[in-house]
């Protein structure tokens, strides 16, 4: 009883951690994203720069999550990363690349060209290898105990390009919102322009992937069709946040939709949750086959318990100090 | 051509946790280097120490920032190359990692912060507070990875069921039996970095002839720190050596070149140990030395390689060389140390010119030391992965072929490239950049990444003040 409930509460945590890093550095790399798409120099700066004093306290929920998935589901970290291992590379290489130009390209100018690349194709790169990895996760993974046993492109398929190309659109319609929330006069209309289009194309990408998936993933199917009532209240809620930002959007609100954005994300990413339950290594490794033992989760247990409202209390800190517009000539 | 996932994979990851591991080490003498500084100023009220506090710490935000970045490859490296260790070894080394993880988030969260920016904007007693904070930080961030990485030397208080460690004794596990000696041996070693860091780039100021009585201080405090670090550290490596000898007898015989169990074993200057042959070639060696030096007697009996099989043995002629490069590298320190003692005394420490010129040099010693230290021990664990227990090749990722390591290894190569050019080239701008005080910043400047502590340009074009 004491193993499951440990166990729980850290899926719960690390469940949390996902979340608060697709939620955070979604909006950060969306903005990276839309970067080579922006109208001027201008509008590149201010848009840097909202995302600027931010962008890597959003990341360490990457780091943190990575950690604790070692320390208590060590099964998700052995399997996952072996099949995934040019996928992280690039993933990897994408965020370093990009974490390079935000230090350096307010540093620099006759150069500033060389990062503006770096950082929108290191953005690019960095949330397509996630959206793979979430469509990987969605086709399951070749196992034999606790060892990946598939091969090195198990997890490049048609349906993870899709689902790939749909998190691109995903955390593009995040940096825009954001943008909008964060920007004034023509940087602020261009974002408005674009969020109803990307927004189209996040419900095609969505509509395209609920279609795919249960051909792909026969445990989904079973779940969604035996479990119907429970399972469309997430798609549902889903699409409510998009008509909101929809409506939103054509009011010229501020800050609504940002937070429907947030929500869309929310709603679709507990719905895969609660499509995958209790299975974290699809098709065949549950939650509490997955976990270590109780005494090291509870080890480690002490000091996230410790660090997370700290963590937690200064992201907030710094979202208040940097809170309102882009101040001409930026932070920094 | 054959290309072996297990080789490669140890090539990888040598590379990437070398390349990682030049960051820390610095930052780790110099966080606690700052803070003495920061000490200084608030008993002293010198404005001198401030203006050495304010420059050294831009450039522990630098590195530092380098530090992280390549930290979080390192991160992901334990699952995607070496999947069986990390999961065997989960119960252990998983919660030691992210408690270095949380001990360093700790850090960010509550002191990097005020260290950084919160000069003239705090307390000049909290200010040293922040600093003190960060300096012990780096120490236990550091204690996690040496703790974990002393328990694959030296594995203590789990038990092996059906290939997969439990941990029976935490304390024993975490408190094991190389872990006093390694943490010692690498806290010294960091602060002799720090030490010949900032002797050298005092030394150039001085030659230079800019901001002349800090640098003078910097110098002088430097020296004297470097001259009880250098043979301490000395003294800490043989106990280290004696202690490897008791748990890990084949690492000492590749560190020694020696084939043979003997009494009496010889010290050998120079040697070309030959693994397939199981003997060396063209010896210079001085009799009964390595007994004296291991064993503290003349006659004491030195364990050989042969041993263990050969397939049991770890590179011998790497270990033997990288160790011979360290203890050169140590040598070389103690007498640039000795020296300076030496000119001080004639008063001739700020001016002559030859020596300022040596200590500039001197600067990258303790980075080849650092670096040949850990070849010397992880190279000579090999082939074992966690001693005695695991080899690598069972360590390994059985999905893994030569070809998708090759491929990331060069493809981390090239990553590491363009952030370490870039690094280091803005770390000499920042350098060049001296100490002139800082030019009033923005009110809403406090953004918390430590790269924004430095303003210097990166490029020729960009003025200083715009947006910096």
């Amino acid at each position: 009883m004491e193993m499951i409930n440990l166990t729980m509460i850290w899926a719960l945590i690390i469940g949390f951690g996902v979340m608060m890093y697709i939620l955070m550095d979604g909006f950060d790399l969306g903005v990276g994203i839309l970067y080579p798409f922006a109208p001027d120099e201008h509008a590149r700066d201010v848009m840097m720069n909202s995302v600027a004093p931010i962008w890597d306290g959003n990341e360490t929920w990457l780091v943190l999550g990575g950690a604790g998935l070692l320390a208590a589901f060590p099964a998700v970290y052995t399997i996952l990363l072996p099949a995934l291992y040019l996928g992280v590379f690039l993933m990897l290489a994408g965020l370093i690349f990009r974490g390079i130009a935000f230090e350096f390209r307010f540093k620099s100018s006759r150069n500033r060209h060389w990062w503006n690349i770096a950082f929108s194709g290191g953005s690019f790169l960095a949330t397509f290898c996630q959206g793979v990895v979430v469509g990987a996760y969605i086709q399951g993974f070749a196992t034999e105990g606790h060892v990946y046993v598939g091969g090195a492109f198990d997890w490049l398929s048609p349906f993870t390009v899709i689902t790939g190309l749909a998190l691109v659109v995903g955390y593009a319609l995040l940096g825009a919102t954001w943008t909008i929330m964060k920007s004034e006069g023509e940087v602020q209309e261009w974002a408005y322009r674009i969020t109803p289009k990307l927004l189209i194309a996040v419900l095609v990408g969505f509509g395209v992937i609920s279609l795919y998936t249960p051909f792909v993933d026969e445990y989904v199917r079973e779940r969604w069709f035996d479990h119907l009532g429970v399972f469309w209240v997430f798609p549902v809620l889903a699409l409510c946040c998009a008509a909101l930002i929809w409506r939103a959007t054509s009011k010229r609100l501020e800050g609504q939709p940002f937070v429907a954005t947030l929500g869309l994300f929310l709603f679709t990413y507990l719905g895969l949750i609660f499509s995958k339950w209790p299975y974290l290594v699809p098709p065949d490794i549950t939650l509490w086959d997955a976990a270590s033992a109780p005494e090291s989760q509870l080890f480690l247990l002490l000091g996230v318990l410790f660090v997370i409202p700290m963590v937690l209390g200064y992201t907030a800190w710094s979202y208040w100090v940097f809170r309102g517009k882009v101040k001409e000539g930026g932070y920094h | 051509m054959e290309l072996d996932p297990v080789i490669l994979s140890r090539i990888q990851f040598g590379f990437v946790v070398s390349f990682h591991a030049v960051f820390p080490v610095f930052t780790i003498g110099l966080a606690s280097y700052v803070a003495l500084l920061h000490g200084l100023f608030y008993k002293t009220g010198n404005a001198a120490w401030e203006r050495l506090a304010a420059f050294w710490v831009k450039v522990f935000a630098v590195v530092f920032a380098m530090g992280v970045v390549s930290g979080i490859v390192m991160a992901f490296q334990f699952g995607t190359n070496w999947s069986n260790f990390s999961y065997a070894s989960s119960n252990f080394i998983g919660p030691m990692l992210s408690y270095e993880v949380v001990t360093a988030f700790f850090l960010e969260a509550g002191f990097l912060g005020v260290l950084l920016f919160g000069r003239g904007k705090v307390p000049e007693g909290v200010h040293l507070f922040a600093a003190l904070m960060v300096a012990l930080g780096t120490f236990i961030s550091a204690f996690w990875i040496l703790s974990t990485n002393s328990w694959m030397q030296t594995p203590a208080g789990v038990e092996l069921v059906d290939g997969h460690f439990f941990v029976k004794d935490w304390a024993a596990a975490i408190f094991n039996a190389s872990l006093p000696y390694r943490f010692a041996h690498m806290a010294i070693a960091s602060f002799l970095t720090g030490g010949f860091v900032v002797a050298g780039v005092s030394a150039w100021y001085l030659l230079i002839g800019r901001d002349v009585e800090a640098n003078k201080r910097a110098l002088s405090m430097c020296m004297w720190l470097l001259l009880v670090l250098a043979p301490a550290q000395a003294v800490v490596g043989d106990m280290h050596g004696i202690n490897t000898l008791e748990h890990q007898p084949t690492k000492v015989a590749a560190m020694e070149g020696n084939w043979e169990t003997q009494s009496g074993a010889p010290l050998l200057l120079f040697a070309w140990p030959d693994k397939e042959a199981q003997t060396n070639h063209f010896e210079i060696a001085i009799p009964k030395l390595a007994s004296l030096i291991l064993t503290h007697d003349p006659d004491g009996v030195v364990p050989g390689l042969k041993e263990v099989a050969p397939d049991k043995q770890p590179p011998v002629w790497f270990v033997f060389w990288s160790f011979r490069v360290m203890v050169a590298m140590g040598l070389l320190m103690i007498a640039v140390a000795f020296i300076g003692f030496y000119l001080r005394r004639g008063g001739r420490l700020y001016h002559s010119r030859p020596f300022l010129q040596t200590l500039r040099l001197m600067s990258i010693a303790p980075f080849f030391a650092v670096l040949a230290g850990w070849f010397v021990t992880e190279a000579g664990r090999s082939p074992w992965l966690v001693y005695g227990m695991m080899t690598q090749q069972e360590a390994v990722t059985p999905s893994l072929t030569g070809w998708m390591v090759l491929t990331t290894l060069i493809g981390y190569f090239l990553v590491y490239l363009v952030v370490f050019v870039t690094g280091s080239y803005y770390l000499t701008r920042v350098i060049r950049g001296g100490m002139q005080p800082e030019l009033p910043h923005d009110e809403v400047e406090t953004a918390m990444r430590p790269l924004s502590a430095a303003h210097e340009s990166l490029d020729d074009d960009a003025s200083r003040t715009v947006r910096s």
